[in-house]
C-alpha cells in the first residue's frame, strides 16, 4: 500500500478537432515506410522513434523513457483533402438534411428551436437518454424551406456509408465541411451535437491521428522476417495515396486523376477505421484475409471491450482435470503438489512468524512447503535459489514479503466454466496432495456441475489478506448450501451417498457391535457408547442428527398408497425423527440430497452452515462406510423378468398395436370423429400416441410389478440415487415410441418413413414404435428410430446452450447495476428506485425457507412440542 | 377474520414487529386456523418476528445479479420444445426456453398468444350460454356454415348452400349472415338456403379465386381471435387461439378478473403497467413451473420491475434496458460497441462510473457488496497537542 490511490470520478467524451491533434502529435508523418535497409525506423516514417519504443533497451526520442516504460505518443497525417469519417457518414447526412445550405441555420423555426433547446437542457440536465428527442427532431427538420432565410431546400440523400449526395450532385468532403462550418453552435446542439466538445466539421477529417507504435507492434518471425500490424499496413497505404495525391496537385495534374485519388484516399481512410463498413470491399492483407482495423479491434466478443476490459487475464491461477476425493471435506479442494509449488502467497514478515518464514526459505522453490520469491523493502523482487538462499536468510527481517508455496489451509477460488450462477465459484480451504488433479468432495459437483469425464476446472489464490477474509465469510463452500435460486440446498448427497443411507436405514439392517464401531471410525465421528448389543443402522444414522431436531416427512421411496399407515409403512418411507433419533423411515435423496434434502435443509436453516458442513461431511462418509460393509452390485441381471412376465408385457403390447391398427383402419375409412378444433389426420396421431404411450407405461408397470427392493438397480431408482424406473422398464420391457419435432417420426422416403413399409403406412412398427427393450436389442429398424430421437436430442443441446446463454447475459447485464440501499430500497446505479423493498417484503431468498421467511405451521407445532 | 387482524397488528405493534401485510395476513389465517390462544399468538409472532428480521436482505447485496443467474441458469435445463399442450390437448402453446426468451424479450407479436376466458358465477356452468359466447368470439367462416360449394364452369358462377343444421349449433343469427355476404360480394343472388356468386370478371382464374375468397369469409368472431375450444373444468371456460383482450372484456357475463391472455403487450395497453408487470411475473414462473424448475418469485419480480419500471414494457437487451443505460462504457461493452462510441463523442456524453461494468473496465473496486462500503477513521488526536 504505497502511495495515493487514485480514484477515476468520470470519462468525458468528445471529438478531436484539428488542432488537438497537433497539439497532441510528437512528429508529422510523410514517408509511407518504415524501416531502411538495416533494420533501422526511418525519420518521419510509421516507426518513427519519436512514436515511442518496444525494445527496452532503446529510448523513446520524445520522452526519454526505456521501452516498456513509455506507453508511446501519438504522430499525425496532414491529408491532402479532408476526408469524412466512416462513423459519422450517416449523421452528417442527417445534420446536411436539417440544416439550410444558404444560411447555414437548422431547418427549424425559432420557437421549434426555442422548444427543443430548453427540452434538450433539460435531459440532460436529468441525465436521460437522448435518442428519441433527437430523432423527433431531425424529423422535424425534414424542411423544404428555411424558415430563415426562405431558400427552397434540396433533398440531401446518403449513398451508404460515406457519400452525400445533394439532389443529383455527389459532394465532395471539402464541400460538406464548408457547409457543416457554417453551422452555429447554437444550432449544432439541437441538432444533437455538443459543441463545447464538438464541432460539427470535425467529422471531416484534415489531420489524421497516427497512433503509436505500441499500439501496433511489428512481429519479428523466426526467419528473422518482419511481419507488420494490419493498422500499419493501412496506414502505408493512406500515406502512399495522399503522397501521390499531393504529388499530383502540385503538379497540376487534370481534376478527373486528383479526384480519382481523392476518392481512393477516402477509400483507405474509410477501411482504416472500419474494414467491416457496408457498401466498403473490405480491404485485404496479401494472403487474402481481411484486415483487422480499428472498428474490428473493439467490437464483438473478441474485441478490446469484451476481451481485455470486461474480462482480464490473471496470475496465480492453475487449471487441471478434477477426480472425485470422498475422504475430503466438502470446504476443502485437493491441490497437486505441483500445482501448490507455482502457485504462491504473499506474506508479510514479522517477528511472530519470521522463524516459519525462514523454514519455507530454507526449502526453496523446489521442497514443498517452500517459498520462490523475497520481496525486499526496496520492492525488489529476487527468486529464491538453492543458490541464493542463504544470503536472503540472512537479510530477511520483518517487512520483507515472502512468496511461499500454498499449504494446507489457505483459502483458495475454485470455479468450473460455465459459471451459470455465484455456486460456480467458491471458495475452498487448500489440501495438498500427491498426482496431478484436482479432488473435491462429490457433494459439491451439483452446484458446479461437474463429472469427472474429462471436466477440467480452475483455482485461483487470494493474493490480499482483505480478499481472503472476504472470501472466508462470503464465498465457503459451507456459505452456498443453500442455493438462493429457491431457498433449499444445492449442495447435498449424490449417487452412492443416497444408496449407501439407504441401506444402512432401512428396516432390518443391523450390524454387531464390532461393525459399528468400525463404520463410525470410518465415517471419523466421535465414539459412542458401547451397547452390548447389535445396533440398528437407525441407531447409528441418529448419532449424527442434532439432538434437538424433530422431523416428520415421507421419503423418496414413497409408493404413494391411498392410505398412509404413517408410522407402520412397510417401505421405510414414513421418516420420524424425534429428538435427534430417527425412530422409523430410512434415509434416501429427501433426507439429504442435493436440490431436495430435507434434513439437510432443516439442519442449516436451524443450526448453521457448520454444524451443516459436519453433517454433510459425516453422513456421506458413514453412507460410504456403509455400502461398503453391506454392498452393492448391479448388471443385467437386475433387469431379468420370468418368461411369464415378457408374455404378459408382449400380449399388452400386441393388442396395443391392434389397437393402433383399428385406428388407422378407422380413420381410411373415414370413421373417425375429429376432435374439436383439430383435422382428422391430427386426432389419429394425437389417438395413436396416447394408445402407445399407455402402452409403454402398462409394460412397465407388469415389469415393475416383478421388481423389488432387494434388487440394487430398484434401490438406485426409487432411492432417487441413480436413474428412474422409466429407464429401468425401458430396459427390461418396452423402450416405447421414439419421437422427432414432438411427434412420431414421418420423414425419409416419400410417404413413407423407410422402404421397408408401404406408402402412407401409419401403423406403429412404421412410425418408429420401438417394441423390444433394450435388453433383448433393437431390430434394425428399431435401431435407426431410435438414434433418430437420440440425434434430435442431440442437436436440441447444442442449439439451447446458444440460446440460453444469449438471453442470461442479457439478463445480467440489464440486471447487474442493482443494489440494496441500507433503508432498503432497491436502486440501479443512476439512483432510479425499481422496488421499494426488495420483493415486496425484503426476504433474501437465500436466507429464506423455500420462499417464505418462516414456515408458520413448523413454528406452531415446535411451539407445541415443546409445552 | 378481522377481528383476528386487528389483534394481530397490534400485538405486532406492541413487539415492534414490522410486518409487510401479506404476514400479517398468513398469521391471522394460522391463528384462526390452529386456533391459536392469545399467548400463543403472541410468542408466534415474537418468533416470526426474529425469523423476518434474520432472513431480510443486506444492503449492498447484488440482487440484480443473483435474480439475472437464477431466471437464466435454469435455461440451460428447459426443453426446446416449441410445442407442447398445457392443459388443453387441443391448443399449441408454446412453452420452455423459446417461450421463456418471448417474455424476457417483451415481443410485440409473440408466436402463440391465446386467452382463457372464465364467466361470473351465474354464467359459470351454464352450458348455453358460454356455447353462444364462443360462437360469437370465436372465428367463423363461410366454410364452416356452407354444406357444399360448386365451382359451376359452365354458367361461369360459384353455387353454395348454406347448411342450416351448422348454423343453429353456431347461434349465429342468419340476417347477419346475409348482411355480411351481400356487404362482401356485390353480385350475389341469395335464394333461401342457395347462394350463387358471379365473378367480376368472366374468366376461370377469376371464378376460382372467388370461390376461395366465399370460403374464407369470415362470418362472425373477435379480431385476432381464431380457434375456440370450451371445456368443462370445475366450470366452464373458453380456451382461445389467438388473443383479443379488449374485445372479451367488454361482453357480458365474462369475469373481468379471471380472464386473462398471455400476450403481455396487449395487457399492458388494456389493463396499463401494473397489470403487465403481473402478467410478467405470471407467464414466466408458469413457464419455469411447467417445467419442473423453482425458481423463487422475489427473482421474476426483480425482472419483471426493471422492465416496467418506467411505465411501459421494455425489452432486456439492447433494444431495452441495456440500450438505454446512461453509462457510454456499459452500452459499449454490451452490443454494438462502435455505434455507441461513436454518438457519445459528438453528444459530449459523461461516464460517472457509477455501474459495474464500467468500473471493472477501469480496474477500481465495484460498487456493491463488500465494495459499496469503505471505513472512515477519526483520526486520534494524541494527548498533549499535536
Amino acid at each position: 500500500m504505497k502511495g495515493i490511490i487514485k480514484q477515476i470520478s468520470q470519462i468525458n467524451f468528445g471529438l478531436m478537432s484539428p488542432e488537438d491533434i497537433r497539439k497532441i502529435s510528437v512528429t508529422k508523418i510523410e514517408t509511407p515506410d518504415t524501416y531502411d535497409e538495416d533494420g533501422y525506423p526511418i525519420e518521419n516514417g510509421l516507426m518513427d522513434p519519436h512514436l515511442g519504443v518496444i525494445d527496452p533497451s532503446l529510448r523513446c526520442r520524445a520522452c526519454g523513457a526505456k521501452g516498456g516504460d513509455c506507453q508511446g505518443h501519438f504522430g499525425s497525417i496532414d491529408l491532402a483533402r479532408p476526408v469524412i469519417h466512416v462513423g459519422f457518414g450517416d449523421t452528417i447526412h442527417k445534420v446536411l438534411r436539417s440544416v439550410c445550405t444558404e444560411c447555414g441555420r437548422v431547418l427549424l423555426n425559432d420557437t421549434e428551436i426555442a422548444h427543443y433547446r430548453a427540452k434538450l437542457k433539460d435531459l440532460v440536465a436529468n441525465n436521460e437518454n437522448l435518442k428519441d428527442i433527437i430523432k423527433e427532431i431531425y424529423n422535424v427538420a425534414h424542411k423544404d424551406k428555411c424558415p430563415h432565410c426562405g431558400v427552397e431546400k434540396e433533398e440531401v440523400k446518403i449513398d451508404k456509408p460515406i457519400s452525400i449526395i445533394r439532389g443529383d450532385y455527389k459532394l465532395t468532403p471539402s464541400e460538406v465541411r464548408e457547409y457543416l462550418e457554417q453551422i452555429s453552435n447554437d444550432d449544432a446542439f439541437v441538432l444533437g451535437i455538443n459543441p463545447e466538445v464538438a464541432r460539427p466539421e470535425w467529422m471531416v477529417l484534415t489531420v489524421l491521428p497516427v497512433p503509436p507504435v505500441t499500439v501496433r507492434p511489428s512481429i519479428t518471425l523466426e526467419t528473422g522476417e518482419r511481419s507488420e500490424d494490419d493498422l500499419t499496413h493501412k496506414l502505408v497505404d493512406i500515406l502512399r495515396i495522399n503522397q501521390r495525391l499531393i504529388e499530383n496537385m502540385e503538379a497540376g495534374a487534370p481534376q478527373l486523376i486528383v479526384e480519382d485519388l481523392w476518392e481512393l484516399l477516402q477509400y483507405h481512410v474509410t477501411t482504416y477505421f472500419d474494414n467491416e463498413a457496408s457498401g466498403v470491399p473490405p480491404a485485404r492483407h496479401r494472403s487474402g484475409r481481411p484486415l483487422k482495423t480499428l472498428a474490428q479491434r473493439l467490437k464483438g466478443k473478441e474485441g478490446r471491450f469484451r476481451s481485455n476490459l470486461s474480462g482480464k487475464r490473471v496470475n496465480f491461477s492453475a487449471r487441471t482435470v478434477i477426480s472425485p476425493d470422498p475422504n475430503i471435506s466438502i470446504n476443502e479442494v485437493g491441490v497437486p503438489e505441483m500445482i501448490a509449488k507455482e502457485v504462491t502467497v504473499p506474506v508479510q514478515v514479522n517477528e511472530w512468524n519470521i522463524d516459519e518464514i525462514k523454514e519455507y526459505i530454507e526449502n526453496g522453490p523446489d521442497i514443498h512447503p517452500g517459498a520462490n520469491y523475497v520481496i525486499r523493502l526496496d520492492d525488489r523482487k529476487i527468486r529464491v535459489y538453492d543458490e541464493t538462499k542463504e544470503a536472503i536468510l540472512e537479510r530477511l527481517e520483518p517487512g520483507f514479503i515472502v512468496e511461499r508455496h500454498l499449504k494446507d489451509g489457505d483459502i483458495v477460488l475454485f470455479n468450473r466454466q460455465p459459471s451459470l450462477h455465484r455456486m460456480s465459484m467458491m471458495a475452498h480451504e487448500v489440501r495438498v496432495l500427491p498426482y496431478k488433479t484436482f479432488r473435491l468432495n462429490l457433494c459439491v459437483c451439483p452446484p458446479y456441475n461437474a463429472d469427472f469425464d474429462g471436466d477440467e476446472m480452475n483455482m485461483h489464490v487470494f493474493q490480499t489478506e482483505e480478499s481472503r477474509a472476504e472470501a472466508k465469510s462470503l464465498m465457503r463452500v459451507q456459505e452456498h448450501i443453500l442455493s438462493p435460486r429457491f431457498g433449499g440446498p444445492i449442495i447435498g448427497a449424490i449417487h452412492d451417498h443416497i444408496s449407501g443411507a439407504y441401506l444402512l436405514t432401512r428396516t432390518g439392517s443391523t450390524f454387531t457391535e464390532e461393525q459399528t464401531l468400525q463404520l463410525i471410525r470410518k465415517a471419523r465421528m466421535p465414539i459412542p457408547k458401547r451397547k452390548n448389543r447389535d445396533w440398528t443402522g437407525r441407531e447409528i444414522f441418529s448419532l449424527l442428527l442434532p439432538d434437538k431436531l424433530n422431523m416428520v416427512y415421507t421419503a423418496e421411496i414413497c409408493r404413494k398408497c391411498s392410505v398412509c399407515l404413517e408410522r407402520d409403512c412397510q417401505y421405510d418411507a414414513y421418516v420420524v425423527i424425534e429428538d435427534g433419533e430417527l425412530l422409523t423411515g430410512a434415509m434416501d435423496e429427501k433426507a439429504f440430497g442435493s436440490f431436495s434434502g430435507k434434513i439437510l435443509d432443516k439442519i442449516m436453516k436451524e443450526y448453521g452452515s457448520n454444524t451443516a458442513r459436519e453433517f454433510l461431511d459425516q453422513s456421506t462418509s458413514l453412507a460410504i462406510s456403509g455400502i461398503m460393509k453391506v454392498g452393492i452390485t448391479t448388471s443385467t441381471n437386475d433387469e431379468e423378468i420370468p418368461i411369464e412376465a415378457k408374455e404378459r408385457i408382449e400380449a399388452h403390447l400386441d393388442e396395443a398395436e391392434q389397437k393402433v391398427d383399428k385406428l388407422v383402419e378407422a380413420y381410411e375409412n373415414n370413421e373417425l370423429e375429429s376432435l374439436p378444433g383439430r383435422s382428422l389426420e391430427e386426432t389419429l396421431e394425437m389417438k395413436i400416441m396416447q394408445v402407445l404411450g399407455e402402452a409403454r407405461d402398462k409394460s412397465g408397470e407388469i415389469a415393475e410389478s416383478y421388481f423389488d427392493m432387494t434388487n440394487h438397480s430398484v434401490i438406485m431408482a426409487t432411492t432417487g440415487a441413480r436413474a428412474s424406473m422409466l429407464n429401468l422398464t425401458q430396459i427390461t420391457a418396452c423402450v416405447g415410441q421414439q419421437s422427432v419435432r414432438g411427434g412420431r417420426i414421418d420423414r425419409g422416403y416419400i410417404e413413407r418413413t423407410l422402404p421397408h413399409f408401404r406408402r402412407n403406412e401409419l401403423g406403429a412398427k412404421a412410425r418408429g414404435f420401438v417394441h423390444s427393450s433394450y435388453k433383448e436389442g433393437l431390430d434394425p429398424i428399431e435401431f435407426f428410430f431410435h438414434a433418430m430421437g437420440g440425434r434430435e436430442g442431440l442437436v436440441d443441446t447444442a442449439i439451447r446452450t446458444a440460446q440460453s446463454g444469449y438471453m442470461q447475459r442479457r439478463l445480467v447485464n440489464a440486471l447487474q447495476d442493482l443494489n440494496v440501499k441500507e433503508n432498503g430500497l432497491v436502486t440501479d446505479n443512476s439512483g432510479m428506485v425499481i422496488q421499494t423493498m426488495f420483493g415486496e417484503d425484503g426476504v433474501d431468498p437465500a436466507k429464506s425457507d423455500y420462499g417464505k421467511a418462516a414456515d408458520l405451521d413448523k413454528i406452531i407445532d415446535e411451539m407445541r412440542i415443546k409445552k | 377474520m378481522e377481528k383476528t387482524i386487528e389483534k394481530v397488528i397490534k400485538i405486532a405493534k406492541k413487539k415492534k414487529a414490522e410486518f409487510p401485510e401479506s404476514y400479517i395476513l398468513d398469521i391471522a389465517d394460522a391463528s384462526i386456523r390452529r386456533e391459536l390462544s392469545d399467548k400463543e399468538l403472541e410468542t408466534l409472532i415474537i418468533k416470526v418476528r426474529k425469523a423476518y428480521e434474520r432472513s431480510k436482505v443486506e444492503a449492498g447485496e447484488a440482487v440484480g445479479t443473483v435474480a439475472a443467474q437464477s431466471v437464466g441458469e435454469p435455461g440451460t435445463q428447459m426443453t426446446m420444445r416449441t410445442f407442447h399442450y398445457a392443459g388443453v390437448a387441443e391448443l399449441n402453446v408454446t412453452l420452455g426456453l423459446p417461450r421463456l426468451i418471448e417474455i424476457v424479450d417483451a415481443r410485440k407479436k409473440i408466436s402463440t398468444p391465446t386467452m382463457a376466458i372464465y364467466f361470473e358465477e351465474e354464467y359459470g356452468n351454464d352450458e348455453s350460454f358460454v356455447k353462444k359466447l364462443a360462437n360469437k368470439i370465436g372465428k367463423s367462416t363461410m366454410n364452416d356454415i356452407i354444406l357444399d360449394l360448386n365451382i359451376n364452369y359452365i354458367d361461369m358462377k360459384v353455387e353454395a348452400t348454406f347448411d342450416v343444421a351448422k348454423i343453429e349449433d353456431k347461434q349465429l343469427d342468419f340476417d347477419e349472415i346475409i348482411e355480411k355476404v351481400e356487404k362482401a360480394f356485390k353480385k350475389v343472388i341469395i335464394n333461401d338456403n342457395v347462394l350463387s356468386f358471379e365473378p367480376p370478371k368472366e374468366s376461370i382464374r377469376e371464378l376460382r379465386l372467388l370461390a376461395d375468397k366465399v370460403r374464407d369469409l369470415q362470418i362472425s368472431g373477435a379480431k385476432n381471435i381464431g380457434k375456440v375450444i370450451i371445456r368443462k373444468e370445475d366450470e366452464w371456460i373458453i380456451h382461445t387461439e389467438g388473443s383479443n383482450l379488449k374485445e372479451v372484456l367488454k361482453q357480458e357475463g365474462v369475469d373481468k378478473i379471471r380472464t386473462s391472455t398471455n400476450d403481455i403487450h396487449e395487457i399492458e395497453t388494456v389493463l396499463g403497467i401494473e397489470a403487465a408487470r403481473n402478467s410478467i411475473i405470471n407467464e414466466a414462473l408458469r413457464t419455469l413451473n411447467e417445467q419442473g424448475l423453482t425458481v423463487d418469485v422475489r427473482h421474476i419480480m426483480l425482472v419483471a420491475d426493471m422492465m416496467t419500471n418506467e411505465g411501459v414494457v421494455k425489452s432486456i437487451g439492447r433494444h431495452g434496458i441495456s440500450g438505454e443505460k446512461s453509462s457510454v462504457l456499459a452500452r459499449a461493452a454490451f452490443e454494438e460497441t462502435g455505434k455507441h462510441l461513436l454518438n457519445a463523442s459528438i453528444r459530449g456524453e459523461v461516464d460517472k462510473l457509477t455501474g459495474i461494468i464500467e468500473n471493472i473496465i477501469i480496474g477500481q473496486p465495484i460498487p456493491l457488496g463488500t465494495g459499496s462500503v469503505g471505513v472512515m477513521m477519526k483520526p486520534r488526536k494524541r494527548k498533549g497537542g499535536r
